[in-house]
């Protein structure tokens, strides 16, 4: 689908690169600007509902899937660094609201004009990255939402590919979970710890400097696993390498 | 029926520590991952093959009870005698009631989820009569005096180095080798005597086929014909689910089936059993009886989990789930394991009793992507956490802190501000960049490292950085 010039972009910041890795979000308002788009941040976005669709808390889910669509009534697209908190709001606001007459048709509208970050700069703007070299061995894990939920699998790939002087290795089970799962990694710990133990095995095989990802709590579960087992990976999403940034502080590194 | 005593969480904690268990769940659902990898890879129809099978059982589905029907009518014409079972109870009671009637001492069994789903191993013990399962797994179950962990693959929790120990101290006399060719000719032996003194003979089926009044099992192992044909008196115990409309419609679904479950192109086996032995036919069963079970089937139809009805039993899902590949089957407790034995489990034995389940998920969404017949699997698990929350089965501080945390999103600023805070609190625990023990976070930190937060929200630096912002970006971007 062919983008307008220029587009009006609200950025849906997301709950974890707010608090723990604001780098994200300055990654992606630097990429959609280099696409030509025009950024804003709405004031009012707080949370997609995640936590509370998972729970199975259906009603405050809906609620606060309505205030998000308030939030971004007015942009082009909505665009988020998660392929996970971009599901939720393509897949699920639709169900979520589709019996509330004054909703539903809103939520459609809103699905409609949502996108995942990397996703949005190769499908809507055609964007690659110029000029940016970087001098590293990576592994790719593919995020199950963004994969499975929103089929995110070729463009990070492009624009990784776009990356010179970065070499790209494969990772055997990359579109297996990495066992986060939201709030399941600590109510089922023992479980996720035995999935992301595999995860960091398979990560570390693959020799590589950096290990990138489209979603911030995938990122976190697997580089604290990896940094506990005293592995040397470093970890960035998926656009903080691709923005130029992976010569700062990975998660979990001081700068 | 067969709830356990100890909770999830436990079961599963114990089956992680169990590293035989993890080389023998490695090698079954590796391999069968990779041969269906390669079956579908193979199979450019598959999709077509897949969209086809979904609608043939919808289509079967909305239409129950016109195929229930014309299924009894055309059994009973073949010459069997269809019962109906409402419930696990009531299935047991007929299938006794039929082998007491034939003063059955002996009776063999093909492998049949049905048949652990509705208790039948207990009854038959309750009932003095002798049981000797005859699928190669289920011979091993029946040893071992476990249960299957896995719907497919029975035994599929131990290993073959296991097995060789226990058909040493179980067969008379023991396997003369541990390769797997010896002892599989060792369990042949032990079972022959077995198949041919039996007095009744149950299989359950894959298919019930609507036109013909047939009943289809697949097998790779032959015991299925022998268990089902000399005996006097053969009993079919089937889900109301398994219909057909036609053979043709079997064979589209089989194809399904097998691929998904073996990677195999076809069954080694694949028995059409139509009615009693005839008047000139060289064997089989004088009567053939055929018990139809409900357990919960009839209201599935009516609620949110009739896509679950769809299921074949060829545990891809459970294949390809993460969380299965950890702790095996025995820790969901239910006699569905998985996926779809999360989703099941809840229908068979209640919510109450398994709402662990349906929250042991991480919501990759593998399990509907193998799925040959298009079950949403985590939009039923999901379903299943609605309905929890609903009735009030999540523990009080879940609600609580979810209700909490509900309040503050609603309100940007409070969230703003407790984001604030949060962030700086959660600095006072780390050291170079890093938590390692959080109080409160414990299922996070007693696995792995915490990254800790740069100091300041984003939303905080932008909002700082908006009066000049292009400076702000390209101040970043040069970072």
């Amino acid at each position: 689908m062919p983008a307008k010039p220029n587009p009006r972009v609200g950025l849906f910041v997301t709950c974890l690169v707010d608090a723990i890795r604001p780098g994200i979000g300055f990654a992606a308002i630097q990429l959609l600007e280099e696409a030509g788009c025009r950024v804003e941040v709405p004031q009012a976005q707080t949370c997609c509902g995640q936590p509370a669709l998972n729970s199975g808390d259906d009603k405050d889910a809906a609620d606060l899937a309505r205030r998000t669509i308030a939030a971004f009534e007015g942009h082009d697209y909505v665009v988020l660094p998660s392929g996970s908190c971009a599901g939720t709001m393509v897949h699920a606001y639709p169900e979520l609201l589709a019996g509330d007459p004054e909703w539903a048709a809103r939520a459609r509208d809103f699905a409609a004009r949502t996108h995942e970050i990397t996703s949005f700069l190769v499908d809507v703007m055609g964007y690659r990255p110029q000029g940016r070299r970087l001098d590293a061995t990576a592994t790719y894990h593919d995020s199950c939402a963004g994969l499975r939920e929103l089929g995110i699998a070729a463009q990070p790939r492009a624009l990784l590919a776009s990356v010179e002087g970065l070499e790209m290795r494969g990772l055997e089970g990359n579109d297996v979970c990495c066992g986060f799962g939201g709030t399941f990694c600590v109510k089922y710990s023992s479980i996720s710890n035995a999935i992301v133990t595999e995860k960091a095995e398979a990560v570390e095989r693959t020799g590589a400097d950096l290990l990138l990802s489209g979603d911030l709590g995938c990122l976190m579960n697997m580089a604290g696993k990896l940094h506990r087992r005293g592995a040397k990976t470093r970890c960035f999403h998926t656009i903080e390498v691709v923005a130029g940034r992976a010569g700062g502080p990975a998660i979990g590194e001081e700068g | 029926m067969n709830a356990p005593q100890q909770g999830f969480k436990e079961r599963a904690d114990a089956e992680l520590k169990n590293a035989v268990l993890k080389i023998a769940i490695d090698r079954t659902t590796g391999n069968a991952e990779r041969k269906r990898a390669v079956a579908v890879a193979a199979f450019p129809e598959f999709q077509a093959a897949r969209a086809r099978g979904r609608a043939i059982k919808d289509h079967v589905i909305a239409h129950l009870d016109h195929y229930l029907e014309m299924f009894e009518r055309n059994a009973t014409a073949a010459g069997a005698t269809v019962h109906w079972a409402s419930d696990d109870a009531e299935a047991r009671a007929i299938i006794t009631r039929i082998c007491l009637e034939a003063d059955a001492k002996l009776v063999t069994r093909a492998k049949s989820m049905l048949g652990e789903e509705i208790g039948l191993p207990h009854a038959l013990a309750d009932a003095g009569i002798e049981r000797v399962e005859t699928d190669l797994a289920e011979h091993i179950i029946q040893l071992a005096g476990e249960r299957p962990s896995h719907i497919v693959w029975p035994a599929m929790h131990r290993t073959r180095e296991q097995v060789a120990i226990l058909f040493k101290e179980a067969h008379h006399p023991p396997p003369a080798a541990d390769d797997p060719a010896t002892m599989v000719q060792s369990a042949r032996r032990e079972l022959r005597a077995k198949f041919l003194g039996a007095d009744v003979g149950i299989s359950g089926a894959n298919f019930l086929v609507a036109d013909t009044g047939a009943t289809c099992t697949v097998t790779n192992e032959g015991n299925a014909e022998l268990t089902t044909t000399p005996p006097r008196i053969h009993i079919v115990t089937a889900g109301i689910e398994k219909l057909v409309p036609s053979t043709a419609h079997a064979f589209a679904l089989l194809r399904l089936l097998v691929r998904s479950a073996t990677g195999g192109e076809m069954t080694q086996y694949t028995t059409f059993h139509c009615g009693p032995k005839r008047p000139g036919d060289a064997d089989g069963p004088e009567e053939m009886h055929i018990v139809l079970v409900d357990n919960g089937r009839t209201r599935m139809l009516a609620d949110e989990f009739r896509p679950m009805l769809r299921c074949i039993r060829c545990g891809a899902c459970m294949n390809h789930c993460v969380v299965y590949r950890q702790i095996g089957g025995h820790a969901y407790g239910g006699t569905y394991p998985g996926p779809m034995g999360a989703v099941l489990t809840p229908v068979l034995d209640g919510l109450a009793q398994s709402r662990d389940l349906p929250h042991a998920c991480t919501m990759n969404g593998r399990c509907a992507e193998v799925c040959p017949v298009e079950i949403p699997l985590p939009t039923l698990l999901r379903a299943w956490r609605t309905r929890s929350w609903r009735e009030r089965l999540e523990p009080r501080s879940v609600r609580a802190a979810l209700g909490l945390w509900a309040m503050v999103a609603r309100r940007p600023w409070l969230y703003r501000l407790g984001s604030r805070i949060g962030v700086r609190a959660l600095r006072l625990f780390g050291r170079r960049g890093w938590i390692g023990s959080l109080p409160l976070a414990g299922g996070w930190t007693a696995y792995r490292d915490l990254p800790r937060p740069s100091g300041r929200t984003f939303m905080e630096q932008y909002r700082a950085g908006q009066a000049g912002w292009a400076g702000q970006t390209g101040r970043e971007a040069r970072k």
